[in-house]
This record gives structure tokens, sequence and C-alpha cells, in this order.
């Protein structure tokens, strides 16, 4: 007879010594676990409400303009770096670690309308409502001395006066051409007093411009004729506009997929294009509800930082419908200009009450270092999370914001407002011959043409 | 060496299977491109993860498990435990013992989750804890009363005696921690692992369950069925089984007062019931020497087997062990069929008369409880040779079992979780069809309706306009304009089926009334 019984000796399964770590043995027999949905359920709810707990986003805010500030810029080689400009000319570096500023550029005598900083990171353009482009060298030699409790001043290198005033400026990728936009929009070389090239297509203003990450001969303008115009600098021609029922306030293009870019708009709502196909947005993103101001690109490129004219700063996945995040403080007026940091954990804000806010992009990350263990347990209560969040619970507890209340009335207003239009519509068809009336998708709808 | 790779390739099939948990869902419905292919992209790492899993169970399982093989004309039920103990090593021939205490009555057992640690209480009142690893006994007491069943809470440290007129929660050190009235005199105790839910069925029939973790009572069910002390938890669900003395066995959730299933098992009362580790196979045993195996998804007997049996308890491995009198037969199916056939029988001194028996879980050991104190046989093949230290962890240092209970804690599920499918969590739950509502469901309505219009509140008329008898009728208006629509739709029915009822008189009246029937217009 053939016999063995299980004998498992004590050696071969604890620590030999104290300093050792303690033996684990897996066995991954789904037979020995018993009601892993219902345990993974509780661990959802769980991580749903520690979610709510930890979620602190507000980091800090950075004072020390005195009039609002219009527009910011993000220096690539420099992390911690933040150039923001304000209405009364006064542009300011800050270090975002110790929320100061570093360095001051005085010198505009209107609002500072945009700025800009090359690729290499060694030169910022600024231009401005008095008709002038200046360029700063802010090498990281130059930024890292400085000692941040004098008020340093810097001196322009280059001062370009020019017929109009400026709206706002983009740098190159990867090259040495900034545009200005303006009554027109003029392409400029570093080292030319005069703009090298100028564009007109339109009898409006231009009011935001943005050169494309993956192409850097192709730049997006918005103007005040509503449209949104794509330029080709080799072909020295206007390649295509679009124009919609509503102005555009800003455009991001989407740097891991840099054909598709994103439009602000003064209707409430962000419309993403394929800037092959403008005929037909790719995406519409609402939730905010007033204008939205500006726009900013994850350098994942999976998600995007609005800044509104109602007060609140918003994050969108990239392709969806709904905000998956607010911001708000009862001190932050209205925000005109938003930065997503390079390192995608932090989204900075510019707004009309002259601070600018440091916010996390997650608002219950753990910052600092983060051990792998911890890591391990976030992501997976991240993973368990969502794969139970449409469980009316767990939703429930994700989906809860807290909203200002003149943002919360809009909102209930909007949504009545388009209810009662959408039933409208739908009374409207139903007595109506069939096919008499056709609804455009929700993606055309605020397209009026395309022109090439 | 085809044959060979043919082999392994199906054992790597069934090896993944296993991980899979289930079928893969069918997106070939779906519409929603984006739904779509989000769904696939899961789909396909759940494949890769049961295929990776499978992969590496070469190296991660240290152990392998138990077996007996007769050979030659030699059955392995006539082996002998003698002979078992002559072939295996002297740790596991340790095992194998026989405890003899005849004056403190009849034993029952209960082990803790990993094996480790093993209650017996005799029914004279003697508790004793014993340290399964070391044969050490870690306390005894003697609590002067009768104790009729003890169970193991989440861990070593606490211990439930169902004692003669309430059961009591002990430490180990021996401490009566808490003495839980509210039970009565309970005949046997379960434990809900996951849910920290104490069970009891009481001496009137009464099913109650307790949250250990605050102490609050979650359920209090008269069962209606009379007193039995036949009482399982299904591990894979969480349900609790009864055995009645009419023959039929009920399945209970705490959330319910009417029992999930009734099923009519057996001609006579039920003598024992056991459940399958994998919750689909159950095993009923009655008084007419009948053992029936049930699968539980479909409600049906798989197999009836002829044995007698006062005690049944399933294995880790699916072994069935029976007992009765003084001999044990384990039963085991090797084919996976659910064939059950015998394995090893085992038979003790006369005057022992069996009482419980439990399979020690993770070792290949038998604890057999009896009137004359308690016995311990090698099974071999029994037991699960490959434990996950997360799950439970038979060389558990204290430290270990500290982090254990807070995580299990957290962890700790509603007991609305618990269902007859544990696996609908999370799922979709299709859309009720249209049918119309039963008379019952009609009648429960109605008295929700009421019950909601009883607990209104009315506003408090002050300058005399508050008279009682005022009160009254308003109360009674609420209550008659809650009943209202269910009486007119009830009259409706009537004047409908009166209706219908008069348009077929040909069929009713007899035939010397067909003269006065009716004619419709031609």
């Amino acid at each position: 007879m053939k016999v063995k019984v299980i004998s498992r000796s004590t050696g071969e399964f604890t620590r030999e010594r104290s300093q050792d770590l303690q033996r684990v043995f897996r066995n991954f027999d789904p037979t020995l676990r018993s009601q892993e949905k219902a345990v993974e359920y509780v661990r959802a709810l769980n991580a749903a409400k520690l979610d709510k707990i930890f979620a602190r986003p507000f980091i800090g805010a950075m004072d020390g303009h005195r009039d609002s500030i219009k527009c910011m810029a993000k220096n690539p080689n420099y992390l911690k770096a933040i150039f923001s400009g304000s209405d009364d000319g006064d542009i300011r570096l800050w270090d975002m670690a110790s929320r100061r500023t570093v360095c001051q550029f005085p010198g505009h005598q209107g609002a500072v309308q945009g700025l800009t900083v090359s690729t290499d990171g060694s030169i910022l353009v600024s231009c401005g409502s008095d008709c002038t482009v200046r360029l700063w060298n802010v090498s990281d030699a130059n930024v890292a001395d400085s000692d941040y409790l004098s008020d340093n001043s810097a001196k322009p290198q280059a001062v370009y006066v020019w017929k109009n005033a400026f709206r706002a400026v983009d740098h190159q990728w990867d090259g040495d051409l900034f545009a200005t936009a303006g009554a027109q929009v003029d392409v400029w070389n570093h080292n030319r007093s005069q703009p090298v090239n100028t564009f007109d297509w339109g009898s409006d203003t231009t009011i935001s411009i943005r050169f494309n990450p993956g192409e850097p001969n192709i730049l997006a303008t918005s103007a005040n004729d509503r449209s949104i115009t794509l330029y080709d600098l080799r072909m020295s021609s206007p390649a295509r506009k679009v124009i919609m029922r509503t102005k555009t306030n800003s455009i991001a293009w989407n740097p891991m997929e840099p054909m598709n870019f994103t439009a602000a708009n003064e209707d409430c709502n962000c419309y993403s294009y394929d800037a092959r196909k403008l005929e037909e947005a790719k995406c519409v993103h609402k939730d905010h509800v007033s204008a939205v101001m500006d726009i900013d690109f994850s350098p994942t490129g999976r998600e995007f930082v609005t800044g509104s004219y109602d007060r609140t700063v918003r994050i969108f996945q990239y392709n969806g419908g709904h905000s998956r995040e607010i911001y708000h403080t009862k001190r932050m007026q209205r925000v005109f200009c938003v930065k997503y940091s390079c390192d995608a954990s932090y989204v900075i804000s510019g707004s009309d009450d002259t601070n600018l806010r440091l916010w996390k992009a997650k608002a219950s990350e753990q910052l600092g270092v983060v051990l792998p263990r911890e890591r391990k347990k976030h992501e997976y209560l991240e993973a368990v999370k969502n794969r139970y969040k449409h469980l009316p619970e767990v939703k429930r507890i994700v989906r809860h914001r807290h909203l200002p209340k003149p943002v919360y009335k809009a909102a209930n207003l909007r949504r009545t407002m388009i209810e009662a239009e959408r039933r409208k519509e739908q009374r409207r068809k139903a007595h109506s011959a069939p096919g008499s009336i056709m609804t455009e998708p929700v993606r055309k709808r605020r397209i009026i043409k395309e022109v090439e | 060496m085809g044959a060979i790779k043919e082999n392994s390739d199906d054992e790597m099939d069934e090896k993944v299977k296993k991980y899979l948990r289930g079928e893969a869902a069918n997106l070939e419905g779906l519409k929603d491109k984006k739904l779509k292919g989000q769904l696939a992209v899961r789909e396909d790492l759940y494949g890769k993860s049961a295929k990776t899993a499978a992969k590496i169970e070469k190296w991660l399982l240290p152990s392998e498990g138990g077996y007996l093989e007769a050979e030659g004309i030699e059955k392995t039920w006539r082996i002998k435990q003698e002979s078992i103990a002559r072939e295996v090593d002297i740790l596991s021939s340790r095992n194998q013992y026989d405890i003899v205490l005849p004056e403190l009555g009849p034993y029952t057992l209960d082990f803790t989750s990993n094996g480790r640690y093993m209650a017996a209480a005799g029914r004279k009142g003697h508790l004793a804890i014993v340290d399964m690893k070391t044969l050490n006994l870690i306390k005894e007491i003697q609590v002067r009363e009768t104790v009729r069943d003890v169970a193991y809470l989440h861990n070593e440290l606490f211990f439930a005696a169902a004692q003669k007129k309430y059961p009591y929660i002990y430490n180990r050190d021996g401490t009566e921690l808490h003495c839980l009235k509210e039970h009565g005199a309970v005949l046997r105790l379960q434990f809900l692992k996951n849910h920290f839910l104490l069970a009891s069925i009481n001496k009137f029939g009464q099913l109650r369950y307790q949250d250990v973790t605050m102490g609050e009572m979650i359920g209090n069910f008269r069962t209606g069925l009379g007193r039995t002390d036949v009482m399982q938890v299904n591990p894979y669900n969480g349900v609790v089984a009864l055995g009645h003395s009419s023959g039929t066995v009920t399945m209970w959730k705490p959330t319910s007062a009417v029992p999930l299933v009734k099923m009519l098992s057996h001609p006579g009362p039920i003598s024992s019931l056991a459940f399958h580790p994998n919750g689909h196979v159950m095993a009923t045993s009655g008084r007419e020497n009948k053992i029936k195996i049930w699968d539980l998804r479909k409600f049906e007997v798989i197999q009836t087997l002829p044995c007698h049996a006062k005690t049944l308890n399933f294995s880790q491995k699916g072994l069935l062990a029976a007992g009765t009198g003084s001999f044990i037969q384990i039963l085991a199916d090797f084919s996976g069929s659910q064939n059950y056939s015998s394995y090893m029988t085992h038979s003790m001194a006369k005057g022992y008369q069996v009482g419980k028996v439990v399979f020690r879980p993770y070792e290949d050991v038998l604890g057999i409880g009896h009137s004359m104190g308690w016995s311990s046989i090698l099974i071999p093949g029994s037991g699960e040779p490959n434990f996950d230290s997360w799950v439970a962890n038979p060389f558990e240092t204290s430290k270990q079992r500290r982090e254990k209970e807070v995580h299990s804690l957290l962890d700790k599920l509603p007991p609305e979780t618990i269902m007859l499918d544990p696996t609908k969590v999370g799922t979709v739950r299709a859309p009720p069809k249209k049918e119309k509502p039963t008379k019952k469901e009609i009648e429960a309505e109605m008295e929700a309706a009421i019950e909601t219009a009883k607990d209104t509140d009315f506003k408090k008329k002050t300058k005399g306009r508050n008279k009682p008898s005022k009160r009254a009728t308003k109360r009674r208006e609420m209550i008659n304009r809650a009943k209202r629509p269910f009486l007119e739709q009830r009259t409706q029915e009537h004047e409908t089926s009166r209706k219908k009822h008069k348009l077929n008189p040909e069929t009713e009246m007899p035939k010397s009334l067909q003269r006065f029937v009716r004619q419709k217009a031609t």
C-alpha cells in the first residue's frame, strides 16, 4: 500500500532568525476564498470613503500680484517654476515649492496679455496691450542663483514694438519662431525686430494662439468672429477654418495625440476636434456654467484642466463628457488662466483676485515619496473602486462634490432649460411627419460651417 | 511525446478554468464601441492573469496532497489506522490518538479555520482548548452546566459555548466575556466568518443572528418547524441550513423572515447535514439510513447512498465522513463526477458512540468527538496541502493574528450580502417582466400603503380645533384614501370577471335553461 499524509515541518514554514522576514505562502485557488465579490464591494465602499476623507486638493496660494492674472507660462526644463503676468504689467517668476516670487520682470506699460517660454527654456517672450513684445533671458543659471528674499528684477534682452496691441503669444516647439495674436497673426524670429510672416484671414482680432506639439509648423488660433483657424507655416497660408456659434477663448493641443485639440468655448462647453476632420467635434465636454476661459492638457494627454468665468476649475478626462473633479474656493474669483504642471501632479490656476493657486491634480493623492507597498495599495484601491463605481452606494460617494451655491443653482437652471428644449424638440418630432425634422448630433450642432 | 503534451495541455486548461471563475462575457451584442473596447481589454487581462496563475502553480505551491493507494487485491476501505501509522513519519503518526474522558459526557469539537487550535466541549460542562501543533492543553474549565455545542469565533482567542440556559462567549484564558441572554437555550451554534455573525438555533426552533463585533442582534426568526439541532453554514455563500424533524431542509439568510429555500429531502427526520466547500454540493442523511448527495444549483439529488449516518462532514478536498454508532466511513469521489464510493473505514471500541466528526483544515486528520472523549485518525488526501497565508495560516504569529483581525474587520461583509448565488453582487438586475401582480403582492402593497397612511403626522391645530374625535376621523379618512385605489381595482376586476362569467353561459347554464341565454347579435 502506498500512503502519504500531509506533514509540514515547522522549520520549512517559519523564519529561521528573528531578523528574517516572515514567510508568506500563496495559493490563489478561488475555492479557498468565499464571497470574493462581496469582499471586493466592501473594499470599494471603504476606498470611496477614504478617498473622500483624504481629498484635500488645495495646497496653497501664491500672493504678490497687484492686479488680476491674465496669463501663465510653464518652463519645460524646470519643473518648479511658473511665470505669471498680470493686468498691471507685472511678470513674476514663482517657485512653486515655497510659493514665493523668485524674480520679477518689470517693463510692460499696460496689461501683459501673453507669456510663453521657448522649448529650451532660455527665453521668455511676453506680449502686452502696449503693442510691445519683450524677450527675457531666463536660462537655468539665472533662475537658480536667485535669492528670493530680495526682489530680483531682470532687464529684458530685447523689446520689439509693433503696430497693434497683442492678445496672445506662443512659441514654436523645438524651433526659434514664436507667433503673436492680435489684429492679425504675426510670426517672429528671436533676432528680428519685425515679424517674419503675417497671416490675416477674416476681419476680426485673433484672441488665442497655440503651436502644435507634434508638427512644429502648424498652429491653431481662435478669433473674435467665432472661428478656429489652422495655419501652416510651410505653406505660408491659412489651412482651414471652422466657424462655431460662439467664440472660443482658448485652445490646447493634446500632447500625446497631436492631431487632436480641445477648444474652450464661451458657451460653457469644451469641444475636442480632430484637426484633420473639423466638420464634427470628437467630443463635447459639458459641465461649466459660465464661459470657459482657459484650458491646458496634462503631459499624459489623458486629462485636461479648464478654468472658467464661473469661479471654478474643473478637470476632465480627454474623452469624457463630464468633469471628474471640480475645485473652488470662496476667495477664488473668475479664473482666467490654468496650467497643468509638467509632472502631471499639480494644477495651477490664476484668477481675478490676484492670486495663483496650486492644487493637486488627484485630490486624495499622497504627496512625497510613496513606499512601494503604499503605492500598490493605492493602485489596488483605485482599481477596486473603479470596478464597483456603478453600484448605487459607491456611486453616491464617488460622485459627491460640494458645489458653491451660485454654481449649483446655475447648473440646475441650465439643466431645466436644456430639458425643456429637448422635450419640445421631441414633441415637435412626434407630431410631425416622420423624417421631416432631423435632430443634429450634439457634436455638430455648434458648428456653423467649415471653410477651406 | 505527443500524448504527454496533450495531457499537460488538458491539465493547463483545467487549471486555467479554475482561475477564470466563470465564463467570459459575451461582447457580441454590444453596440457601444467605446464600452466594447474597454470590456475587450478587461477580458483579455483576465485571461492573461488566469494563465499566469496556472503556470506559476508548480513553483508557488510547495506541498503535494496526501494519497492512499491500495496494491494488488487490497482494498482501501480495509486498511486499518495502525497499518497507516506504520508507514507514515513520526510527526504524522502523532496525530492519531484517542483521548478517553468517560465521565464528562459526549464531546463535540470545533477547529479554528487554520486548523491549529481545537475547542472540545463535554456535555457535562468540560470545556478545553488544545493547540494541535504541540498537542498542548492551553486551558480547560468546568462550567458545571450542560454544554451542548461549542464554536470558535474569528480566531483562537474567542469561543462560544451553548450552555444550559444561554450561550456564553469565553476568552482563551477561560474568562467569561459575554452571556448572550437573548438567544435562550441554544442547541447549535455556527459562526459566519466573513460577516462576523453568530447564528444559533434554540430549543423552541428560533434562529438568531448576532453580530459579534458590535453585539447587535441582526435577525430573530421563528422557524415554525419545531425543535431541531441540525444546523450548518454553507461556507460558499453564508446561508444557514437547518434540518427539521419533518424531513425538510430550510435555508435562511439574516435579512428575511421566511426561508430562502425549503426542500423536502427525507421521509423522516433529518439526522445531519454537511456542505462541500465549493458550495454546490450538500449531503443530508435521514433516519431511514440513506445519505443523499444534492446539487444545490438545480436542487436535485445526484446520488443516494445506503449508509447510516448520525453525523456528516466534508473535508477541504471533498471527502465525506459519515459517522454512526462506533463506526466511521469515509466516502470519496474519484472520478470528479460526484459519484461517491467508500474510501476508508474506521471502527472504534464498542462502547464509543460517535457524536460529531470534523475534518481538521489543512491537515489529513479527522477529529471524532464521541461519548468517551475524542479521537483523531489519519485520512490521507483529505486536507488542502497548500495554504494561503492571507486566508488562514497554521503557523501564525501573534502579530500576524492581530493584523489579520484588523483586516478582516475592515472587510466585514454586511448581512445583506448573504444570498444563494454570491456572484450576483455587482451584477445588473434584469428588469422585472411586466406581469400582473399576484393577489399576494397586491395585498402586500395595500398593507404597505395603509402603513404609510397611518404614519402621517398631522398639523398641530390650536384654539380648540384639535379635538381627539376630529383627529380620529381625519386618520380614518387618510387610511380610506390610501385604500381606495386598491378597492376600486378590486371591484373593477370583479366586474370584468362577472362579465366574463356572463359571456360564457353556454358552458355553465344547464341545458334546460339554454333558451334563456342572451344571444349575441349576429
